[in-house]
């Protein structure tokens, strides 16, 4: 028999304390029934002699200290599995919001999962299309990366997410495919857009999503990510499916994080933040990747929204510091209109070597996407100082780069939200790109290549053409 | 009434237990009903505070403690090479055989594997005098180590019995008397890991680890047996640096400790050392690493114990008389781990919630590096170089962990995402870096290699630094405003920077530089300069010389192999060559 206690003694934002209590175990789950007969779940976060601390997920209002009825479930939260959640929209603990029947579950698996081990990890190698040429070609992304878009407040990264999760695809083969989304303190309109964008496409067949919108309770949301991948690992690791996870908003997770610590009083980190958000957001990051002789993979795209743009916010900041790279989209450029604005130079994507190249995507991809690099990098800056000096004092050679940065912006980060470009339209695209500039400067590639790919009007003619123009 | 030792305390990784009468300070301890290992870090009265280094859900008040009377210590003996463990040293191969992909808790597996054999070869005879630190014998560990067996700390006397032949770590081969009785000795040690082994003298170090990367090799040189640090933000290529190092760096033993940082890239390490040939002998240079591997997801006091693990295995091959390299990346998540549970003991926090000891910590940490007489009759010389990465949050180099390290370590090589972005890597600033070993180093690189190696070496710095000072007056009132022998010098440290520093970690060649072809390169580089001056002197166009057609195989000398390093000649010859006939045409 399941003992209740009514001994709630002190209740502060999330967290109930609950004394006279035996054999509680930490990180076990807690219902809390109310006088209204409504049930409550929650986690303990710390057991001391027969007091237990209990961070509620749905929040502590209309909780009272003596109707208060408190169960102790003796296991942490758990989802259960199968095959039937795809399809499926769920709230933010896992509960069906779609009308559709409850879920008969294959298995129930606790949510926290364990780290991988590292030498059970395989390295991801597999290119993934997206179609976007600043990711394919300059950024790319590969199976069981975890590479996210640190966006701004007003960007368009639910149409990016969205445009990556129709597009995306290996090469020359067709193998079992899901969507898992994951909203954390989301609007009703932005949620929406990704529902209705997998219905019009069909996606939502493979698609599962878990959905704690901006006005659920903010606590459901440390919940949220794990249920997602939770069910990732079902899906790519016992029934071999090739997973893209999206988790947005990561930044409204970190607040939720925020709020627990400081309603446990302790000692904050940088801006508020608890010291250990770090080996939190780990957990939630790390939980992508490649097992050895398992053919499934979880390749994760969680979205940020960087406060203020600032990179060095602690959200970002730290996650960075885990994820394999990050996608930059970049204010400046949404307002010149280009879309996707993804700013290339400050993004990466870490495992980009090892899934390009010969047999992956083309043997030139690694050369070219170093060039289009440096002379876009050298672009940016001549454009600087035509800003403070005037475009007269730039070189001819100046000039050109100024001019490249331009075309590369809208000719190749620029394209239609529905466009899908192959990886081969995009290299041709850069090296057409790279005609402009004369061949002695395209120091990073190799001659070969130079040879093979460089075909277009000879660069002397380029040189003059700005004049002309 | 003796009370029993049990939980009364769960919050995170850090329990509380009563009854500990018995229990010392860092003794290691087995918590609970699963048996988690735990280590104390505090005691008041019977209480003790015990972090534990495996995830503690599920664990409740009056489960038991049993302290192992022991402090946390490593497994030292053949066996370790190759392997790759987590912070307390549990073999994650072998994990993963017996439990599947996941880690899950309360496995207990030896470090060493107990049942191999191991070829012994004994050096010592019946009648010879030994103490601790003495070779005994030696056997084959990998095709690249000679695992050298010595004679353990606190035994001294005559050999009476020694063996040859095949012994797993735990027979005896060897009994030797000592004053206090007969002492048998196995290949098996252990070594408490908080505990620096002893030496018997400390020397400065002279000799530089060459690394092969261009920029750390001729700039910022770090010596065997010195430390350097790597802090620089995300997406700066820390990573790709150690790695690099560690694959190329003439060590004879390298120790990669992945300290809280990404899974994948451990596997990368994994997967990369067994396919990768080491320089000197072909060999997969997977038979001289050992990796240990606490990463960001794995329990974080299990992370905090992981550089001392890894320094400890470290120092005990630099006893055997090797030049040990040990990477830790990255230091900041260490000092994240301190600073968990220092929160979480409910201690006064110092500067941003880092304990107050954080310094004293680091710096205990890096002074176990350095150049070495070991221990034993013979006076043999090991180094244990240490590097370590910092990852300060937003790439903010007045964070708490990157000065406490800089006021300890002798190499600074500043990463900046600004050249990242360019696509510079390696992405280490030429002017903020810094290396205090160019005097101890320049004697041996003067003799090795050429004696005008550190002349070169400061004429670049110089041009450098000029340029530094020439772009600020480019950015107020543009290039024109310049005469041509300071554009000269802008043209030459682009050269420097593009040709020189800049070196492609991915590519099949220029990824390693002898230190020969550097010292080649950058020759090229400053002659070109030089003739280049002479011939402003002689009223030759800047036009002119900026245009050469040698300009462009000095872009591509870095794609020189070594077997064709006599180019070098021809590209002198060419500059030559065309400078004169500009000259003459002057004249």
């Amino acid at each position: 028999m399941v003992k209740e206690y009514l001994t709630v003694s002190h209740i502060a934002g999330p967290l109930v304390l609950i004394e006279e209590t035996s054999g509680i175990k930490y990180g076990e789950i807690a219902e809390i029934e109310l006088a209204t007969k409504e049930v409550r779940r929650g986690r303990v976060l710390e057991v001391t002699g027969d007091k237990a601390l209990v961070q509620l997920f749905e929040g502590t209002t209309g909780l009272n200290v003596y109707q208060s009825r408190v169960r102790f479930l003796g296991k942490g939260i758990e989802l259960g599995v199968s095959t039937d959640l795809l399809g499926r929209i769920f709230d933010g603990l896992g509960r069906p919001i779609d009308g559709g029947p409850k879920i008969i579950p294959e298995e129930r698996i606790d949510i926290n999962g364990n780290p991988i081990n590292p030498t059970a990890r395989d390295y991801p190698t597999e290119f993934i299309q997206t179609g976007i040429s600043a990711i394919d070609g300059m950024n790319t992304l590969v199976r069981g990366q975890k590479l996210p878009i640190f966006s701004g407040a007003g960007l368009p990264h639910p149409q990016i997410a969205a445009q990556i999760a129709r597009q995306a695809k290996v090469l020359g083969k067709e193998e079992k495919f899901a969507v898992i989304f994951a909203a954390m303190g989301i609007t009703f309109e932005e949620a929406n857009y990704f529902i209705t964008d997998f219905r019009r496409t069909g996606a939502i067949e493979r698609a599962v999503l878990f959905v704690n919108l901006a006005d659920d309770p903010a606590i459901e949301r440390i919940a949220t990510p794990r249920l997602a991948l939770t069910c990732a690992e079902y899906l790519a690791f016992e029934k071999d499916m090739h997973v893209l996870v999206i988790l947005t908003d990561m930044t409204n997770y970190a607040n939720a994080l925020r709020e627990i610590s400081a309603a446990r009083k302790e000692v904050p980190g940088r801006r508020g933040y608890p010291g250990y958000m770090y080996t939190d957001l780990s957990t939630i990051y790390e939980r992508a990747g490649r097992i050895k002789g398992k053919e499934g993979s979880i390749t994760q795209i969680p979205i940020l929204t960087m406060p203020e743009d600032d990179k060095t916010h602690p959200i970002p900041d730290l996650t960075g510091y885990i994820t394999e790279g990050q996608i930059i989209l970049s204010r400046p450029l949404h307002r010149k209109g280009v879309y996707p604005p993804i700013d290339v130079l400050p993004s990466l994507s870490r495992l980009k070597e090892k899934g390009i190249g010969k047999g992956k995507t083309r043997e030139d991809h690694g050369d070219v996407t170093n060039q289009l690099f440096a002379c876009y990098a050298k672009g940016k800056e001549a454009k600087e100082l035509a800003i403070i000096l005037g475009e007269a004092a730039l070189t001819e050679l100046d000039k050109l780069y100024a001019k490249f940065s331009d075309r590369f912006e809208e000719e190749f980060l620029a394209q239609g939200e529905e466009e899908n470009r192959s990886i081969e339209e995009t290299l041709d695209l850069g090296w057409k790109l790279l005609t402009m500039i004369p061949t002695s400067d395209l120091k990073r590639i190799r001659d070969e290549y130079i040879k093979k790919y460089l075909k277009q009007e000879s660069p002397k003619s380029e040189v003059q053409r700005p004049k002309s123009e | 009434m003796k009370k029993e030792a049990r939980i009364i305390k769960v919050s995170g990784p850090l329990v509380v237990a009563e009854g500990m009468e018995k229990a010392r300070m860092y003794d290691m301890v087995r918590v609970g009903r699963m048996g988690l290992i735990g280590e104390i870090i505090e005691i008041k009265e019977d209480k003790a505070s015990i972090q534990v280094y495996e995830e503690t859900s599920g664990l409740g008040p009056g489960e038991p403690v049993e302290t192992t009377m022991a402090p946390l210590s490593v497994e030292l003996g053949p066996g370790l090479m190759s392997g790759i463990y987590d912070g307390i040293q549990r073999p994650l191969d072998i994990i993963r055989d017996k439990t599947g992909s996941y880690i899950t808790r309360g496995i207990t597996l030896p470090a060493v594997n107990r049942k191999k054999k191991w070829d012994f070869i004994p050096l010592v005879k019946k009648g010879d005098e030994v103490r601790a630190g003495d070779i005994l014998g030696t056997v084959q560990e990998t095709p690249l180590v000679v695992h050298k067996v010595l004679v353990p700390p606190g035994i001294e006397g005559e050999i009476r019995v020694i063996k040859k032949g095949k012994f797993t770590v735990t027979q005896a081969i060897a009994k030797v008397k000592t004053s206090s009785g007969l002492k048998e000795i196995r290949m098996l040690q252990k070594w408490p890991v908080r505990m620096e082994r002893m030496v018997q003298k400390k020397l400065p170090p002279e000799v530089p680890l060459v690394t092969g990367q261009r920029v750390i090799d001729t700039f910022f040189p770090v010596a065997k047996g010195g430390t350097a640090c790597i802090p620089g933000p995300f997406g700066s290529g820390k990573t790709v640096i150690l790695h690099c190092i560690a694959a190329w760096a003439d060590a004879d033993i390298i120790i990669y400790v992945g300290c809280g940082e990404r899974g994948n890239e451990m596997t990368d390490v994994l997967l990369e050392f067994p396919k990768l040939k080491d320089p000197k002998t072909g060999r997969p240079l997977i038979e001289r690493t050992i990796m240990i591997a606490n990463t960001s997801n794995m329990p974080v006091a299990a992370r905090e114990a992981s550089i001392y693990t890894g320094i400890t295995i470290a120092e005990y091959y630099r006893d055997m008389g090797y030049n040990v390299a040990v990477m830790a990346d990255s230091t900041s998540r260490w000092a994240e781990a301190l600073r968990e549970i220092s929160g979480r003991l409910e201690e006064m926090p110092g500067e941003e919630g880092y304990p107050a000891y954080l310094g004293t910590r680091v710096a205990e940490f890096y002074e176990r590096a350095g150049r070495v007489i070991c221990q034993g009759t013979k006076n043999r010389e090991g180094t244990l170089t240490v590097m370590g990465a910092v990852s300060p949050p937003g790439g903010d180099l007045s964070d708490p962990v990157v000065q406490a390290t800089l006021r300890t370590v002798k190499v600074f090589w500043a990463l900046e995402d600004r050249l990242a972005y360019m696509r510079h890597f390696p992405a280490i600033n030429w002017l903020n870096s810094y290396s205090l070993y160019l005097d101890n180093v320049e004697t041996y690189l003067g003799k090795e290699i050429a004696s005008d190696w550190m002349k070169l070496r400061n004429i670049a710095m110089a041009i450098l630094q000029e340029e530094d000072s020439l772009q600020e007056i480019v950015r107020l009132v543009g290039r024109e405003a310049l005469s041509p022998r300071e554009q000269l010098v802008l043209e030459t440290a682009k050269s420097i920077k593009e040709d020189y520093l800049m070196q492609d970690a991915f590519h099949e060649v220029d990824v390693y530089a002898p230190l020969a072809k550097q010292y080649r390169m950058l020759k090229v580089i400053l002659e070109l300069h030089r003739s280049s001056k002479h011939a402003l002197e002689k009223e030759v166009p800047l036009e002119k010389l900026l245009t050469l057609k040698v300009r462009e195989r000095i872009a591509r000398m870095k794609y020189i192999e070594k077997k064709d390093i006599k180019e070098f000649d021809s590209i002198e010859r060419e500059i030559k060559r065309e400078i004169e006939s500009l000259v003459e045409r002057k004249e």
